[in-house]
């Protein structure tokens, strides 16, 4: 059947996965469900002591089982310990079949590759599977279906009861006695918990992992004590160096200051900004040069940014120290800076739901007028590709991607024009994973193209005389006249993994990769 | 032209292609071996101009490898030529805009 | 004249020939002019293989009216007579000589451009040459040089090679060049060419690099090499004049003309004593101004 953006789904995967096809960002907007609740078993005696001694103990106290879904957090990013660690676990007390609802997945976790080849792992659900798991799965060697799908996604996808969590392990930087977890205040500091919130609410059974037990109480928690079940305390659960980084060099790459230049004159020509408008910017060298040059530009004009919301870094701290930004609502800390400034007023710490889930009364995103984003791809209808490669390998990931595209008003994708010989504008995605009806403005190296829904935006651009403005086409027609017009991959039959949408329909498949053949 | 002794053009970084070429016997024809990043988006094309380019230079026998690395059409044109005359030692009054187009 | 000859040169961007990563669209950098080199850039035993992609580069990658510079190899090597033909063949718009220490220098390669350009059916004289001065004599010869061939359109320091010529090196003050540019751009105007400075390498020092600009725009050079693009937009904004002195320039064009209708030879424009002295300097920044993109007036 074929989707809303033009992607044959196979009846097969259908009938599988028991999903819709997509049909359009509000498809599901005010249609009513029953939101699922966990099981929950009662501490009421006062000796009952929650602390565990080993992984092993709490799985097996936990009721570990073939076929069980373990629920993970990324905060770690590339410096996480406990996914491992569980798995490890796992995979020597014989259990098979586990799958694995994870924000994201990354090169952190390479270690697990030999868990899916024997069939300790058969499903995965997560954001992205960077490093050798995307590999893995676009080899074939997951014998369920992977599920991609943005961090609202996985919020919602837990809370209509589609994916039940039987154990949720949280790695805790710092908790005490009886499962208050923080983000703050220890050995690994991660400075918020954003993606477990809703492993607290809806697992079955909650693990607290910790390397720094503190007395009780450990509060203001981020995940309370009321939700979990057991502690254990570990040497390490995660690397410090890896998770919070020291800031980033601003970039000196030309190309990447033009189109932060670029994507920072669209933003100050357009009519949301104004005093109080709301940004959201990721952690990419174009993104954090544009977002240094718009809080430039809002110094000249005196116009303070309302709020900031998503990943933070030491550039949106700095605004806030500097009053140029009223509060930071924060999902992930991508540095140092980040982290230190979560104790902070008007630093606050948000739930990914609250952030981003689709089916809740209402998210962050909805409220957010820019948004910064970046693509592997982006086609002439404007979907973008976040996750497959253009060699077809699974290798990137949602994040947030698709719910701040639909939720802001104004998204703006900055994306060089060629990376390497493979044109990053084209006709066609390799896969889609955010729709054309959610990106507003493109921004390359050769120039800005604006979706034709949105003339709003375009007659303001081409009044401020403010960017080279192209059309999508001539962009990608321009790419394809230095590198030349290329093919489409070739892939195997086998759907090895699903990118779904917000709302749980699905967007498109991803197929096996295989060894390219020359047609004689 | 015949292709007199290996030789090779070009490099393995970023946008360049490494090109070698081998003697082959006569009447072997044209061994093609390709190795490239973008195999499945260019694998046809980066063909198709390994061939032209072997046809202007009048090549009929040769075992050619290439391991690509996101060159462009001129940079892999650029590298056949050179390994083929590399392959002859030609150096100089190469025939700009005839055989070499 | 090759109409060529006078265009704009503020940015002479280096690009090494065999780095295909580098030369696939440099014109998104905006210089005036790119310079692919053959020479310093390039091994010895991999001058044949620059020629090659050379000559593609030169074919086939749109540059959208940069100015493409090919400089070959040394006249005191064996591979400038091949480089010539390749470049010619494939379209260059000007041959850089390295090392030009007089005007027989020049006169032998004006020759070979001249026999490739019928040899590869190249409209005749439109090739164009500039010389770079890297030593103590190639200074003192020149004016000669300069006027050694009516395809000459501009000489270039190089400031590397001509300090270590003359016993010194780099200091970061500019004494040690201040010979040779004044050298440099006294014969070039007076042979009526363009004169470029020599390369700035510390990238990290970009307001060093801005005030030796200020130094050479104040001196009269029509331009700078440029070795990364995240110099270009510095040398423009110093070469593109400024609003108050574009606007300054057309009242004096236009009173200028105005006046010499009525015989007024002398006069004030803005409280500064002007005469047809100025003409040519008001018209060259109008000129400018246009060039740079930024003139909206009517002249």
């Amino acid at each position: 059947m074929i989707n809303a953006v033009g992607r044959e789904i196979p009846e097969e995967i259908l009938r599988i996965t028991g999903k819709e096809v997509f049909q359009g960002n509000n498809y599901k907007e005010g249609v009513e469900f029953h939101k699922q609740g966990p099981i929950v078993k009662p501490v009421m005696d006062h000796n009952t002591s929650k602390m565990v001694g080993s992984i092993r103990e709490a799985l097996e106290k936990c009721g570990a089982h073939d076929g069980m879904t373990l629920g993970f957090h990324h905060h770690f990013r590339e410096g996480d310990l406990v996914v491992n660690m569980v798995m490890k676990e796992v995979h020597d007390m014989g259990i098979k079949d586990v799958t694995i609802c994870a924000s994201s997945l990354g090169k952190a976790h390479d270690a697990l590759v030999p868990y899916i080849e024997d069939g300790t792992i058969t499903n995965i659900q997560s954001s992205g599977v960077r490093g050798k798991i995307g590999e893995a799965i676009s080899t074939g060697k997951l014998k369920g279906l992977a599920i991609m799908r943005s961090h609202g996604g996985r919020v919602r996808a837990i809370q209509t009861g589609e994916t039940n969590i039987d154990i949720s392990f949280i790695g805790a930087p710092t908790c005490d006695d009886y499962g208050n977890c923080k983000g703050i205040g220890g050995k690994s500091d991660c400075g918020v918990l954003s993606y477990s919130f809703v492993d607290g609410n809806h697992a079955d059974k909650v693990v607290a992992v910790t390397d720094c037990l503190v007395p009780f109480p450990n509060y203001p928690a981020d995940v309370a004590m009321t939700k979990v079940d057991y502690v254990c305390v570990v040497d390490a659960i995660g690397i410090p160096e890896k998770i919070a980084t020291g800031a980033a060099k601003p970039t000196t790459d030309v190309r990447k200051l033009m189109m932060a230049d670029y994507c920072t004159q669209v933003v100050v020509n357009t009519p949301y900004f104004k005093e109080g408008f709301s940004y959201q910017t990721g952690v990419g060298g174009a993104s954090i040069a544009s977002a240094a040059s718009l809080a430039k530009i809002m110094r000249e004009r005196g116009i303070k940014m309302g709020f900031a919301v998503g990943g933070m870094s030491k550039g949106m701290v700095d605004m806030l120290d500097e009053g140029l930004v009223g509060k930071l609502l924060d999902t992930q800390d991508f540095d140092l800076f980040a982290v230190n400034s979560v104790k902070r007023p008007n630093h606050h710490r948000i739930s990914a739901g609250a952030y981003a889930n689709p089916f809740n009364k209402g998210s962050f995103v909805n409220k957010l007028d820019y948004v910064v984003l970046a693509a592997l791809e982006v086609d002439t209808n404007f979907n973008c590709n976040v996750v497959v490669g253009s060699d077809g390998r699974i290798t990137g990931a949602q994040g947030g991607h698709p719910d701040a595209a639909q939720g802001a008003k104004c998204t703006i994708v900055i994306c060089p024009l060629l990376q390497g010989r493979t044109p990053a504008i084209c006709t066609d995605v390799t896969t889609v994973t955010t729709p054309g009806e959610s990106i507003d403005v493109v921004v390359t190296d050769y120039g800005v193209a604006v979706n034709p829904a949105r003339q709003d935006l375009l007659k303001a651009l081409k009044a401020a005389d403010c960017v080279p403005l192209k059309t999508i086409e001539e962009l990608r027609d321009i790419a394809y006249s230095i590198v030349g017009e290329p093919e489409a991959v070739q892939f195997g039959d086998r759907i090895v993994g699903i990118i779904e949408a917000r709302d749980g329909t699905i967007m498109d498949v991803v197929r096996e990769i295989k060894d390219y053949e020359f047609e004689d | 032209m015949e292709i007199l002794k290996p030789a090779a053009a070009g490099t393995l970084e970023s946008s360049d292609a490494m090109v070698t070429v081998e003697p082959n016997d006569e009447g072997a024809g044209i061994e093609f071996d390709l190795d490239s990043v973008v195999i499945h988006q260019f694998g046809h094309q980066i063909r198709k101009v390994v061939m032209e380019t072997l046809e202007r230079l009048d090549v009929k026998d040769v075992k050619i490898s290439v391991v690509d690395k996101g060159a462009l059409d001129c940079t892999i044109k650029a590298r056949v030529e050179c390994a083929v005359y590399r392959a002859n030692d030609q150096k100089s009054n190469l025939p700009w805009g005839g055989a070499i187009r | 004249m090759n109409p060529n000859k006078k265009r704009l040169r503020r940015t002479m961007m280096f690009l090494n020939c065999q780095k295909p990563g580098l030369i696939k669209d440099p014109y998104i950098y905006k210089p005036d002019s790119i310079m692919l080199d053959l020479e310093d850039a390039v091994a010895e035993k991999e001058k044949d293989a620059a020629r090659y992609s050379l000559y593609h580069a030169l074919q086939e990658i749109d540059y959208r009216g940069v100015e493409r510079v090919v400089r070959i190899n040394g006249l005191d090597s064996e591979f400038w007579q091949e480089d010539i033909r390749a470049a010619v063949a494939g379209g260059a718009d000007s041959i850089r000589i390295p090392k030009t220490e007089s005007a027989e220098d020049v006169k032998m390669v004006e020759q070979a451009v001249r026999a490739a350009e019928e040899e590869f059916h190249i409209e005749s004289g439109r090739t164009l040459i500039m010389a770079a001065i890297e030593s103590a004599k190639g200074v003192m010869n020149c004016l000669d040089i300069c006027e050694a061939s009516e395809r000459l359109f501009g000489i270039a320091l190089s400031g590397g090679d001509y300090t270590k010529d003359l016993q010194t090196h780099i200091t970061g003050t500019g004494v040690e060049l201040m010979g040779a540019r004044q050298h440099m751009i006294i014969a070039a105007r007076a042979a009526g060419v363009q004169c470029f400075d020599t390369v700035y390498t510390d990238l990290d020092d970009m307001d060093g690099f801005r005030k030796d600009v200020e130094t050479i725009h104040a001196m009269g050079f029509d331009g700078k090499s440029i070795i990364n693009p995240r110099q270009i937009s510095i040398v423009h904004d110093i070469y593109t004049p400024k609003e108050k002195d574009i606007i300054f320039a057309e009242k004096v064009v236009k009173e200028i003309d105005a006046k010499s209708a009525l015989g007024i030879g002398v006069f004030t424009v803005d409280g500064k004593m002007i005469d047809i002295a100025f003409y040519d300097g008001a018209k060259r920044t109008i000129e400018l101004a246009k060039a740079s993109g930024v003139y909206k007036g009517d002249l």
